[in-house]
């Protein structure tokens, strides 16, 4: 091959067609009417082939033109869309990843798993029955997908104003059920008009005051709204109106509006003009014509219409551009650079005095921090593609297993860092197999325990400061703190004396080699887990915690760092020795004297306040020479939920620093998570909190031991 | 806790299809055989819903539905008349009297559960 890079495009774009592929076919599967969702899929599908063909990819090429054809026929309304053909092109778009995953390490791939896709398929069109292969007709599932032959459906805006009668509820009709029902219909905005209601001591409940305008956005007809209010047809006033005003609104933008143009000749100006547009509501409000519930019905309407056209805007224009990630992971270590260099340039403009040069500097300052955010929000990527893949994974795993699992996704907008992002995907697949396979019970285990037959997993991503947290949440049979326990003594993780609260039963999960689960399924549990997760979390800088409620079910939530590259610290000495503490873990600075560490007879652990904290000295543990001042300082920072202090000789101040990864052969390189420059040239090494009180601890346990 | 809906049908065989299929659904079914038979155990139980034939000797499906409406527990009550595509006059009735809705005979299991589902929520 010869050009090289061409085929690394095509492969690029194939599997990001690929994963849009899986979306589509899941959603599909959801919705088989969508014709929309056909039509990406095939346009996927074509796109592979096509360009396949063209970098020399025939295999691909050859296989994927295969699945179009059939893909062809459910366009065109000839075959219905079924479980079983989306089952078939699932398989088959494994099967083109599989043959690009080969393309690039030489392997060879399973042509029998592939012939078995194409007969599959093949058998699904209505003329090529095999001869004597397949027994399995294209039976469509259920009554919801018979052949489509019409063209692509737009959605509908209906209004439909809903008066009752004053005397409906003496039919027995509750009108919040017709509500109900419509919202079963489509996307539903409701204003109520309650204009009609009197004061509360004329009020008589047995009358219905209200009426409703429903904005109904759904791809059903009029007749399937009229069949909502089939009962109470006499009994109120129904008007049901289809809203498309698409064309209105477009033109309407293009011609100029009055004011604009007399503002233009300067037959007015803008103050004028400004007191004369008050809302057309609020004046019309004002002089008595209509009540604020109309308007406010009103406007919905305009909302309603108004959104539909954004969306199809938005679809049309959202243009973005292609980069290499080592192109933005570079400019990524220029910016740092950057903000090293500046730091410097502020420090000499400091010591120099000039005025001038220190207003560059601060200029400068300005510039670096905003060049510094906008290329950290370059890097940050939503989550919602993490989460989707998820959605594959526990539609498999849940069938293969037997049992029923709804995923539910929230927060899939959240930004994370794309290194983040990247390297969370693992734990998350192995905190969800978790659930799947331990957490969520088989449904007749549900049905015997009063729950739900389908269960229900919970993937949610949530801002909480400089943090996101990602929560997976499963309403399995929880875990068996004791359970936890007596495992563990087996496991010689703890001893049978130790007293655990129930949270730290829950920790012993995450213990090497802890596994609970009765028998060892392909699914999970395989003596690597959750201690592997934990692991990769506390390397992305993030911690891991769990929750449980026996019977109810289990909650795993990671916090992770917005972002990897840039971390906020607190800047601090010993000797001459610069260490940065990451912020978001400081508490409080306390002064030590030689008198405190007297009092505590050589226990190393301060009384502040009341509270008995136990410190580490940062020039022992680092066996830094020289003598330590009179007053040293005390950095108390909450690590793992607990206090804990770190003995410095002086706290220098807040530090914002671009993380430089450490070479292996660094001694005590697991206690840092980096190093950083700092503005006069030298070198601080940031301090990873977790892992040096973990070490410390087994130090001294097993020095405990020894004795 | 359950909600309890009452079969008024002179039909041991109707009586039978629609408990059967609400005791499926979940529902704790009362059972009655004529207007009078369901007034007396209206009153002497607490429904969520009545499902009511129309023609029934001993006080027919609309007497009922009017006596019903009368009582104060059952003012609001939804109540559903089983007719025929003839009974079009009956029908128009029934609702004057206060029905809620109503299923036309014959029908499908699923579709007397849609219809409960549709006035009780």
């Amino acid at each position: 091959m010869n050009v090289e890079i061409d085929t690394s495009a095509f492969t690029e774009e194939a599997y990001e067609l690929l994963s849009e592929l899986e979306d589509s076919l899941l959603e599909l599967e959801a919705s088989p009417q969508d014709q929309d969702l056909i039509s990406r899929v095939f346009r996927a599908m074509h796109t592979i082939k096509g360009s396949g063909a063209m970098f020399g990819f025939d295999a691909v090429a050859e296989f994927t033109h295969e699945v179009e054809t059939v893909f062809d026929m459910a366009r065109n309304g000839t075959i219905p869309v079924t479980k079983q053909l989306i089952d078939l092109t699932l398989a088959a778009r494994d099967h083109i990843r599989s043959l690009l995953d080969a393309a690039a390490s030489g392997d060879a791939v399973d042509q029998a798993n592939a012939n078995r896709i194409i007969s599959g398929l093949r058998s699904l069109s209505p003329d090529k029955k095999p001869a004597g292969g397949s027994t399995t007709p294209a039976a469509p599932t259920g009554s919801k997908a018979p052949a489509q032959t019409a063209a692509a459906k737009e959605p509908n805006i209906f209004r439909i104003r809903f008066t009752p009668n004053q005397d409906i509820f003496g039919t027995g009709t509750n009108p919040l059920l017709l509500l109900n029902e419509l919202r079963e219909l489509g996307e539903c905005r409701i204003v109520a008009h309650t204009e009609k209601l009197p004061d509360f001591d004329d009020l008589d409940p047995e009358v219905c005051y209200t009426g409703w305008e429903i904005f109904l956005t759904s791809e059903i007809g009029e007749n399937a709204i009229r069949d909502v209010f089939i009962f109470v047809e006499d009994e109120c006033e129904l008007n049901i109106r289809l809203l498309d005003r698409d064309q209105v609104i477009r033109d309407r933008e293009e011609s100029k509006k009055l004011g604009q143009i007399l503002l233009e000749r300067g037959d007015v100006n803008a103050s004028e003009l400004e007191r004369a547009l008050m809302p057309l509501g609020d004046r019309l409000v004002q002089a008595g014509v209509v009540s604020p519930d109309k308007v406010r019905a009103a406007l919905t309407e305009q909302q309603v219409i108004q959104e539909k056209h954004d969306k199809k805007k938005t679809a049309e224009t959202a243009t973005s551009v292609r980069v290499p990630s080592d192109k933005l992971d570079s400019l990524v270590d220029l910016v740092g650079e950057l903000v090293t260099m500046q730091a410097r340039l502020n420090q000499t403009a400091g010591t120099i005095g000039d005025h001038t040069l220190q207003l560059i500097a601060e200029e400068v300052e300005r510039l670096t921090a905003e060049l510094r955010d906008n290329t950290m929000s370059i890097r940050m990527l939503t989550i919602d593609t993490t989460f989707n893949k998820f959605k594959r994974l526990v539609r498999d795993l849940s069938t293969e297993l037997g049992k029923e699992i709804e995923l539910i996704t929230s927060g899939g907008e959240t930004e994370l860092d794309k290194t983040v992002i990247d390297q969370l995907n693992d734990p998350l697949v192995h905190i969800i197999r978790n659930s799947i396979d331990h957490g969520v019970e088989g449904p007749d285990v549900r049905r015997a325990r009063g729950k739900n037959p389908v269960g229900k997993i919970t993937l949610a991503a949530i801002h909480s400061g400089a943090n996101v947290l990602i929560r997976v949440e499963d309403d399995g049979a929880g875990l068996d703190a004791n359970k936890l326990r007596a495992k563990g003594i087996e496991k010689g993780l703890i001893s049978a004396d130790d007293e655990l609260s129930e949270k730290e039963a829950f920790q012993l999960i995450f213990a090497a080699g802890f596994s609970t689960a009765a028998k060892i399924t392909n699914v999970s549990g395989r003596g690597v887990g959750m201690d592997v997760v934990r692991r990769s979390i506390e390397g992305l800088r993030g911690s891991i915690d769990v929750n449980s409620t026996l019977g109810k079910g289990t909650t795993i939530t990671l916090k992770l760092p917005l972002t990897l590259a840039i971390i906020e610290g607190l800047l601090v000495m010993v000797e001459n020795e610069y260490f940065v503490l990451p912020l978001a873990a400081v508490e409080e600075c306390v002064e030590l004297s030689r008198d405190d560490v007297k009092k505590a007879h050589g226990r190393h652990v301060i009384n502040v306040r009341g509270d008995i904290i136990p410190y580490i000295r940062i020039r022992d543990r680092f066996e830094i020479e020289g003598n330590a001042p009179e007053i040293e300082q005390i950095v108390i920072s909450e690590v793992d939920e607990k206090r804990i202090g770190f003995v410095v000789d002086k706290v220098v101040g807040q530090h914002q620093t671009v993380i430089k990864t450490l070479g292996k052969n660094f001694q005590h390189s697991e206690e840092f998570s980096g190093a950083t420059i700092l503005g006069n040239g030298g070198v601080a090494l940031i301090l990873d909190l977790t892992k040096m009180v973990r070490y410390v601890e087994e130090e001294e346990l097993h020095e405990l031991e020894v004795q | 806790m359950a909600k309890t809906i009452m079969t008024v049908d002179d039909s041991s065989s109707v009586r039978q299809m629609v408990g059967m299929t609400l005791k499926g659904a979940g529902f704790t079914v009362v059972e009655a055989v004529d207007g009078a038979d369901g007034l007396a155990k209206a009153k002497a139980s607490a429904l969520d819903m009545i499902i009511t034939d129309l023609n029934m000797p001993n006080m027919d499906g609309i007497a009922l539905i009017t006596a019903l409406r009368a009582l104060p527990n059952y003012k609001f009550t939804p109540i559903v008349m089983l007719t025929t595509e003839s009974q079009a006059t009956r029908k128009q009735e029934g609702k004057t009297a206060g029905a809620t809705g109503w299923i036309v005979k014959p029908f499908k299991p699923e579709q007397l559960l849609e219809v409960v589902k549709k006035v009780l929520g």
